[in-house]
């Protein structure tokens, strides 16, 4: 490796880093927060079978898993201010990575929540739960388990996808390495480093989603032996 | 206390139930016996609403309602005076044992959290489950669990607790732990309605004894004479199957 590669490396590497920590990971974040919430209601309403608001769900998950998420990005953020509706790049990025993963969630979240024993809704209901307190304090506590590992596929997937931001004027980690390799003539290596990076933060989750699952382990039927261990008893059955 | 007339239940073209007359008095004891597919757990099951009945009415005590046609708030009181047994016990899996006899009471019935443990503590002790209230589901073995959906159904202190099959899905040697429980119940006086296949339970713990077959009541009887003495034919050859004597 020449000396000026080296040294384009060891400048570059943290001002790809900074905005990869101070946008990438926020946008990540936020969007994927406010699209778990999204997801949650499309996947109630439509379990719930609400009139009206199912036929939305149904509606809003068709178009947003049906259209490119790079058009849905410039239909929001080029697109809308022809109707007045003018955003900055980074609330755009965040409202259509929110709506997209919202969509794709909302079918992770349903296949969950059915995948609870109908048993258990059943004892709610004779215990004399609401249907709004059986869902809350028995069928989504034992959904999340369930949806827990195609979720944080989908965070994974977030992270990267934050990329195309880059496309609408949002300055994050790709940006600035497209940035750099312009003005550098290095665009091989640069990229690699912005490779090398999201590497690095979904390298981070993945070890984040092991630790996670083995925390909430016991609350699965497989756990008979590790949620006897958490008792610290090794009492006889 | 309890009792439903003239309940019609269909799924499709199957005719399920077909006209049923029930009832359960206070303290009573009644085993619904029959053949699979007569229909005994549906009655259950349209008792407790689980299954909406295509018609017939409902009395029970204070309470009279049409069966196909109740509110869900109604359902909801004649529900809070009743204990559910399920034949795959259905405890809450996120739960402990102790959570799952205490969630009726905090939650539906909104007693304070220490009496309810506190309650939920004796139920577990009634069942010989004490030492496990810190143990969750999948933690125990079959009858244990069973046990404990007993507590759960009896914590609230109901009127009537209903059984389906509560020992069909337990090997036989967990069976009699379950039985033995149940038992206890009875002799304390809990009014029981039990669908089950153990006919020595029937014949020595039941009062009564209702006979099923294909969405009828075949034979209604003492458990004694029942056993004893059947009226039907058709009761007659179900024993002698299941019985293996006579």
């Amino acid at each position: 490796m020449s000396e000026r590669v080296v040294e384009i490396i060891s400048q570059s590497f943290f001002q790809i880093l900074i905005p990869g920590i101070q946008v990438t990971i926020p946008l990540t974040i936020i969007s994927f927060a406010l699209g778990l919430l999204i997801a949650l209601f499309l996947a109630l309403v439509q379990i719930a079978n609400v009139p009206v608001l199912k036929q939305f769900a149904l509606v809003y998950i068709w178009f947003f898993r049906g259209t490119p998420l790079l058009v849905q990005l410039f239909i929001v953020f080029f697109g809308l201010p022809s109707l007045g509706v003018v955003l900055d790049a980074f609330p755009a990025a965040v409202i259509t990575f929110a709506l997209n993963s919202g969509a794709y969630n909302a079918e992770t979240l349903r296949s969950a929540i059915l995948a609870v024993p109908k048993g258990q809704t059943e004892a709610a209901e004779l215990v004399g739960l609401t249907y709004g307190q059986t869902m809350r304090r028995i069928i989504l506590p034992q959904a999340f388990p369930i949806a827990f590992p195609p979720l944080f596929n989908s965070l994974i997937g977030m992270v990267k996808d934050t990329s195309l931001a880059s496309s609408i004027t949002v300055i994050e980690l790709f940006t600035k390495a497209q940035q750099i390799a312009a003005r550098t003539f290095e665009p091989f290596v640069l990229y690699l480093e912005a490779a090398a990076i999201y590497l690095i933060f979904c390298t981070v989750l993945t070890l984040l989603q092991k630790w996670l699952e083995k925390k909430m382990v016991y609350r699965t039927p497989e756990s008979k032996l590790t949620a006897s261990e958490n008792k610290g008893a090794g009492e006889e059955k | 206390m309890l009792e439903v007339k003239n309940v019609y239940k269909s799924f499709g073209n199957n005719h399920v139930l077909k006209g049923i007359d029930f009832k359960v008095d206070k303290g009573e004891v009644v085993a619904v016996l029959g053949p699979s597919g007569s229909g005994k757990t549906t009655l259950l099951r349209c008792i407790s609403f689980l299954e909406r009945a295509d018609s017939g009415t409902i009395d029970f005590d204070e309470f009279h309602y049409d069966m196909a046609d109740i509110s869900k708030k109604e359902i909801h009181t004649l529900r809070m005076q009743m204990g559910f047994v399920f034949q795959n016990f259905n405890l809450f899996a996120n739960k402990t044992a102790l959570a799952n006899v205490m969630e009726g009471l905090v939650t539906a019935r909104h007693v304070p959290k220490a009496e309810a443990q506190k309650r939920a503590h004796e139920m577990l002790t009634k069942v010989g489950m004490e030492d496990r209230a810190d143990y969750y589901p999948a933690q125990l073995s079959g009858g244990q669990q069973q046990r404990v959906a007993i507590a759960r159904a009896i914590a609230s202190g109901p009127r009537v607790v209903l059984f389906d099959e509560p020992t069909s899905a337990l090997d036989p040697e967990l069976t009699g732990e379950v039985l033995a429980v149940m038992r206890n119940l009875a002799e304390e006086g809990t009014t029981m309605v039990v669908v089950t296949h153990e006919m020595k339970f029937a014949e020595n713990v039941a009062n009564r004894v209702v006979f099923m077959e294909g969405g009828n009541i075949v034979e209604e009887n003492t458990a004694k004479e029942f056993f004893r003495n059947p009226q039907k034919e058709r009761a007659r050859q179900f024993l002698q199957k299941t019985i293996g004597e006579a």
